[in-house]
């Protein structure tokens, strides 16, 4: 009943695991050796990449003008994408969470559509849509002369379509979580429903709101699939970090590794950042 | 609608749940609507603050509809003169304590500064001031309940609505934080509409006690009436009395096949009759000369109450008696007992019940 439980808690996971394991006594070898060999199946080929990084020309190969417009290219594109997403999906996501309406179900399992759907596939689907000779691409190009097809901004659309579900999901989920009496609170002291979601329920979802964007920006930041398809693989263009490294693999093995160690690097800085807000839920 | 700020007809029908209650409230006014858990007084109390639309009947505030059904008006909360008190209060976590204040006259047109001077005005009102900057998971539940005052009443409401206001209190707490919430609520101007379940709050806060039961109301008046003349179980329990319902005829009431009481006043018909626990006498034995309003009875329960023991008896009625320990331990009164319950004819109250 005490107002200090309303805020959004976060369980910790982790002491909850080491607890358990106090409790829990001996454990069977029938569980213990998948499980340590599971755990190996995820590390191993990371500490292989790092094993295998050209620590001592590591400096001169960041420093490549190739590799800096590749990083460049992705942080400025997930960024976009995923301004993007919160420009339609936080919408989207108070819509399926507040407003009842019909077909609900439908729109829900059409959001979810991209985030089962191989990016390949999305990015065939958007050219489809938005290419030159697509249904509104054509209009587009004619019109305005705006064309999506292998430009940055094709880049960000594509990250975009695969990674809206994710944030769309997480905001959806923290808007449904949170106490819809704060809003009501809000209408009685004269905020109307505008005022209500922009000073009320953004800032009582705001770490689901936060957890959903990072979330985003990372698929966003190592999207491929659609990303080739739609965009291309333009250096310094629509070339991103993750279609160097495909491309590096083929030529330069050394220049592949470094470019994988900083994605690498950006996504445990994530994850850090995270760790909080997200791993540890339930 | 002549006199009554506030004029209503809250009609909500839901499932099967229906609640109809007549409400009308003065300026100046406060009107506590009690009942048990249940019975519909929080849905009554979101109708007024325009959470829950009414189904049926209307909502007049200062002679203008916010809530009319047949003629398809609906004001929505954000546009009416209403004040909200939450029974958890509701205070925006994310602000601190003069922001929540503020919020109100800020969303009312106010200027940010303007606002936030105004909110401090309403801090220093309920003795809050130096918690302004503290965020609501800071406050204690009693300065939490002050600061959910202090937000409500800033938007100067025509009305202000409490929800349970008390309920979420110790019972420390709660004694000082009722003193010093009265002290507000007869200050406040316009009309109070408060919903408890709890009697002393209905008592010692306001003006006019309306009973809801099963979403109807069962009774109405002021504190002295009610306790005076309960008309069902539930008020009665509240108020501490025994009350059985019967048919009357001059002096006598037949409560029951086998009982007949005998009342001080006259009556005819359909009548209440009404005692204290403590007016109700037990023996071993039937009272010699076998005077009225006497019975036998069966022990049910033997329960602590203040400084005495009530004792639940089953019989022709079921009754709470208190007796002394002392006397209790004389009759060695343990449950499953035959005993003679007796009641002074000047002790009983009777009234009619149409």
């Amino acid at each position: 009943m005490t107002l200090t439980e309303h805020p959004v808690r976060r369980p910790t996971g982790f002491r909850r695991l080491r607890g358990a394991r106090r409790r829990g006594g001996g454990v069977p070898v029938a569980l213990l050796l998948p499980a340590l060999l599971g755990l190996a199946f995820l590390t191993l080929p990371l500490i292989g990449l790092l094993a295998r990084t050209p620590w001592s020309t590591l400096p001169q190969r960041l420093a490549e003008p190739g590799v800096l417009a590749a990083l460049r290219l992705s942080l400025l594109t997930a960024t976009l994408a995923t301004l993007l997403c919160l420009l339609l999906g936080v919408p989207l996501a108070w819509l399926l969470a507040r407003v009842e309406f019909p077909g609900r179900r439908l729109v829900r399992a059409l959001v979810t559509v991209p985030l089962v759907l191989p990016p390949v596939v999305g990015g065939v689907a958007l050219l489809l849509v938005f290419g030159r000779r697509g249904l509104i691409g054509g209009w587009l190009d004619q019109t305005f002369g705006f064309t999506l097809p292998f430009t940055t901004t094709g880049v960000v659309f594509a990250e975009a379509f695969v990674a809206m579900p994710f944030l769309v999901l997480a905001v959806e989920g923290a808007l449904r979580g949170a106490d819809r009496r704060y809003e009501e609170a809000a209408a009685t002291l004269g905020a109307g429903r505008w005022v209500t979601f922009t000073h009320v329920t953004v800032p009582l979802v705001g770490p689901g709101l936060a957890a959903g964007a990072v979330l985003c920006w990372a698929r966003a930041l190592g999207e491929f699939g659609a990303t080739i398809t739609f965009a291309g693989n333009y250096p310094g263009r629509t070339q991103t970090m993750p279609l160097a490294v495909y491309l590096a693999l083929e030529t330069d093995v050394e220049a592949a590794i470094v470019l994988s160690l900083i994605l690498l690097v950006v996504s445990v800085v994530i994850l850090a950042g995270l760790r909080d807000r997200w791993i540890s839920t339930p | 609608m002549t006199g009554h700020l506030l004029d209503a007809r809250l009609a909500v029908e839901r499932g099967d749940f229906r609640l109809d209650v007549p409400l009308r409230v003065a300026a100046g006014e406060v009107v506590a609507l009690l009942g048990p858990n249940g019975a519909g007084k929080t849905t009554a109390l979101r109708a007024l603050a325009g959470l829950q639309p009414l189904t049926a009947g209307h909502l007049t505030v200062a002679g203008s509809d916010l809530d009319r059904p047949d003629r398809h008006t609906f004001v929505p909360a954000e546009r009416r003169s209403v004040g909200v008190v939450f029974q958890d209060y509701l205070l925006f976590p994310h602000l601190n304590a003069l922001d929540n204040v503020a919020f109100g006259p800020r969303r009312h047109g106010a200027t940010r500064r303007t606002a936030r001077r105004s909110a401090g005005d309403w801090l220093a009102r309920v003795g809050l001031v130096e918690h302004a900057r503290r965020r609501p998971g800071q406050l204690s539940g009693g300065q939490a309940q002050r600061v959910a005052l202090a937000r409500a009443l800033a938007v100067r409401p025509a009305v202000l609505l409490l929800d349970e206001p008390l309920a979420a209190l110790d019972a420390r707490t709660r004694l000082d934080t009722r003193a010093e919430l009265h002290r507000h609520l007869v200050a406040h101007p316009g009309a109070t509409v408060l919903v408890t379940h709890d009697p002393l709050d209905a008592l010692v806060l306001a003006d006019r006690l309306v009973i809801v039961e099963e979403g109807r109301v069962v009774q109405e008046g002021d504190a002295a009436a009610v306790t005076a003349r309960p008309r069902t179980d539930y008020v009665a329990q509240l108020v501490g009395l025994n009350l059985h319902r019967g048919q009357a005829e001059n002096n006598h009431i037949r409560v029951a096949d086998d009982l007949l009481l005998t009342v001080p006043e006259r009556l005819d018909g359909d009548a209440f009759v009404a005692f204290r626990p403590s007016a109700v006498a037990l023996h071993d034995d039937q009272p010699a000369g076998s005077p009225p309003n006497t019975w036998p009875a069966t022990v049910a329960g033997v329960q602590r109450h203040g400084d005495n023991l009530r004792v639940q008896l089953d019989g022709p009625v079921r009754v709470a008696a208190d007796v002394t320990p002392a006397s209790a331990a004389t009759l060695r009164l343990v449950p499953g007992q035959r005993v003679w319950a007796a009641v002074g004819v000047t002790e009983t109250h009777a009234y009619p019940a149409g």
